[in-house]
């Protein structure tokens, strides 16, 4: 941005975790030198990502700033039962630039794990922190980190209708889009930096394709009948999308750049909710040609769709992991609509919250978390969720509902 | 208590102190700046915002036709009582060949955004093919859906679904 206020991004969102890990690394974030002039308070933007993944637990860090430069007595850390220790600095430039630097510290051992610098606008010190994040998380626990990712969402406030872009953690938020009318299903495509997505501004559903950096968006799909459901074929190369141009709710895909659709399956029910694989190969998607909605895959050139979900009267929304193992869906029960999540080799489910209207689940791209919509005292709010349930994390908003979250895929660094 | 923390900040002070002149060899910090994209700004998180302007005009239709048909739950088949109704539309739309309609198709707020707008372009396009029965051709009418977008009334409960689950004619 431009013009960064000082006082840092809206504080939007609240993370609230309500459950316990069952083995979390214990870690010190020690206050990085220099932050107390900077905008962004580093470490504990480090230990807020860490935190919420589960997989962590921030340990006492009070004390006098420790940088990158010179070694810390591990001996008090391990006093502190810290496993390990994150140091660092911030300092700004001449150019109004800031310089990042950290360097990780195994403290058992007594090993230094390395570090990175980073020299950003201020208005990226919050990214520098969650790359900062990315590092030890990856440096830790051998899984690639999710928290310079960003998450796209729908609020809702009055009648008027935004399309925002934030940061995993929720905060930072920047608006894509605002409209009079609906927006729906926003979806990344897979290089990050373009959103397709639904709006009604035109007094019926049509697909558009949205550059997020430029704001330059051009109409997708805009054929008679109603334009729903847009998922970006992972080359980026083409989207499948819901079209009624032919009567009735029918899948199709279309070239990224326009064109003329091609039809991918032929009934006379309810075909919609497409999404990919990672690899590209299959297409899991909603039908009801059973009766009920059911989750079906089919492969990416259509063919005869295969049910996946048997047990329910009413599942929907599926999204897929990027490792191929898990299928996240809405599933009727009893009335209220629960997350689940399918062990896709053996079919196993398990209903992974307390909610009863839950929404439109989407993984983190390093397949171990799920954000989702749900319904809180009353008001829709997004959360995150580990796989298993066990730790959840309220993405909490202030202005209006907040529905219809899409996990944007890995940065490119 | 207060006397500890200070006791403790100290010995931190101290080590810091003592251990700040030795230098770090082994690993150096890696620069991973350059890899930053081009958000409007120069910075890699930038979003350039876009607003769109609201203007929603409808046209008149026949005078003293009602224009919406409701639906029962999960249902989208046309209720005799509305024939009445349709008539009224395909009356019109004959004698008025230039004129077009949309039928949007709406839903209560249970279940998911997108299900539910397929349900709602089940049940537009189910008032589409009753006025095709009578002899009106598909270019006078567009049948689409708002799913669960725009409830005629806020709110839950089963009054409050029954009159959002609907399919309302506006007149272009």
């Amino acid at each position: 941005m431009a013009a960064s206020p000082l006082v840092p991004a809206l504080a939007q969102f609240r993370v609230e975790v309500s459950g316990v890990g069952l083995t979390q690394l214990p870690i010190a974030l020690a206050p990085f030198k220099g932050q107390d002039a900077s905008p962004q308070k580093i470490s504990a933007i480090v230990q807020a990502d860490l935190e919420r993944s589960g997989q962590f637990r921030g340990v006492d860090a009070s004390g006098q700033a420790l940088d990158e430069a010179s070694r810390p007595d591990l001996t008090l850390w391990r006093q502190r039962t810290a496993d390990s220790l994150v140091v660092g600095s911030v300092t700004k430039l001449a150019d109004g630039r800031f310089d990042v630097r950290f360097r990780l510290w195994d403290v058992v051992r007594g090993q230094d794990l390395g570090g990175q610098s980073y020299t950003v606008p201020q208005a990226d010190l919050r990214l520098a922190s969650h790359r900062i994040a990315d590092y030890v998380y990856e440096k830790l626990t051998g899984e690639k980190g999710i928290f310079s990712t960003r998450i796209a969402y729908v609020t809702k406030g009055g009648s008027r209708y935004s399309l925002w872009v934030a940061d995993a953690d929720g905060e930072n938020a920047q608006a894509a889009l605002a409209s009079p009318e609906p927006i729906i299903s926003p979806v990344w495509s897979s290089n990050g930096s373009q959103l397709a997505y639904v709006s009604f501004e035109s007094r019926k559903p049509v697909v558009y394709v949205h550059n997020v950096a430029s704001g330059q968006r051009r109409l997708l799909a805009n054929f008679r009948g109603s334009n729903s459901a847009p998922a970006w074929a992972p080359d980026g190369n083409s989207l499948a999308v819901t079209l009624s141009r032919d009567g009735g709710s029918q899948l199709y895909t279309i070239a990224a750049s326009g064109g003329e659709p091609r039809r991918l399956t032929q009934s006379s029910s309810i075909d919609t909710e497409p999404t990919y694989s990672a690899d590209g190969s299959t297409i899991y998607f909603v039908s009801d040609r059973g009766g009920a909605p059911q989750i079906y895959k089919m492969g990416a050139n259509g063919g005869s769709p295969t049910r996946v979900t048997f047990s329910g009267s009413y599942n929907i929304s599926p999204s897929v992991s990027g490792d191929g193992r898990w299928l996240a869906y809405i599933s009727r029960v009893g009335g209220a609509f629960k997350l689940h999540v399918m062990e896709l080799a053996t079919g196993n489910v398990t209903a992974i919250t307390d909610t009863t209207a839950d929404e439109n689940p989407s993984f983190a791209p390093n397949s171990k978390l799920i954000v989702y919509a749900t319904q809180l005292g009353g008001r829709e709010a997004l959360m995150t969720t580990t796989l298993d349930g066990k730790i959840k994390a309220r993405l909490a908003g202030q202005a209006g509902d907040i529905r219809e979250p899409d996990w944007g895929p890995f940065q490119k660094q | 208590m207060l006397k500890r923390t200070i006791y403790s900040l100290a010995i931190v002070a101290l080590i810091a102190g003592c251990s700040s002149g030795t230098k770090l060899n082994d690993t150096p910090v890696v620069d991973r700046s350059g890899g930053a994209g081009q958000g409007s700004s120069g910075a890699a998180s930038g979003v350039a915002p876009v607003t769109i302007d609201p203007n929603a005009a409808t046209a008149q239709g026949p005078v003293g036709v009602a224009r919406i048909v409701y639906f029962d739950y999960d249902s989208y088949t046309l209720k005799p009582e509305y024939q009445s109704l349709i008539d009224g539309h395909a009356r019109f739309l004959k004698a008025n060949p230039q004129r077009r309609i949309s039928i949007e198709g709406h839903t209560d707020e249970r279940g998911g955004r997108e299900y539910n707008l397929a349900l709602g372009q089940k049940r537009s396009e189910a008032v589409r093919r009753a006025l095709n029965l009578l002899g009106i051709s598909d270019n006078q009418v567009e049948a689409v859906s708002f799913g669960k977008e725009k409830p005629a009334v806020s709110g839950s409960g089963e009054s409050v679904w029954a009159q959002n689950r609907r399919a309302e004619i506006t007149y272009r």
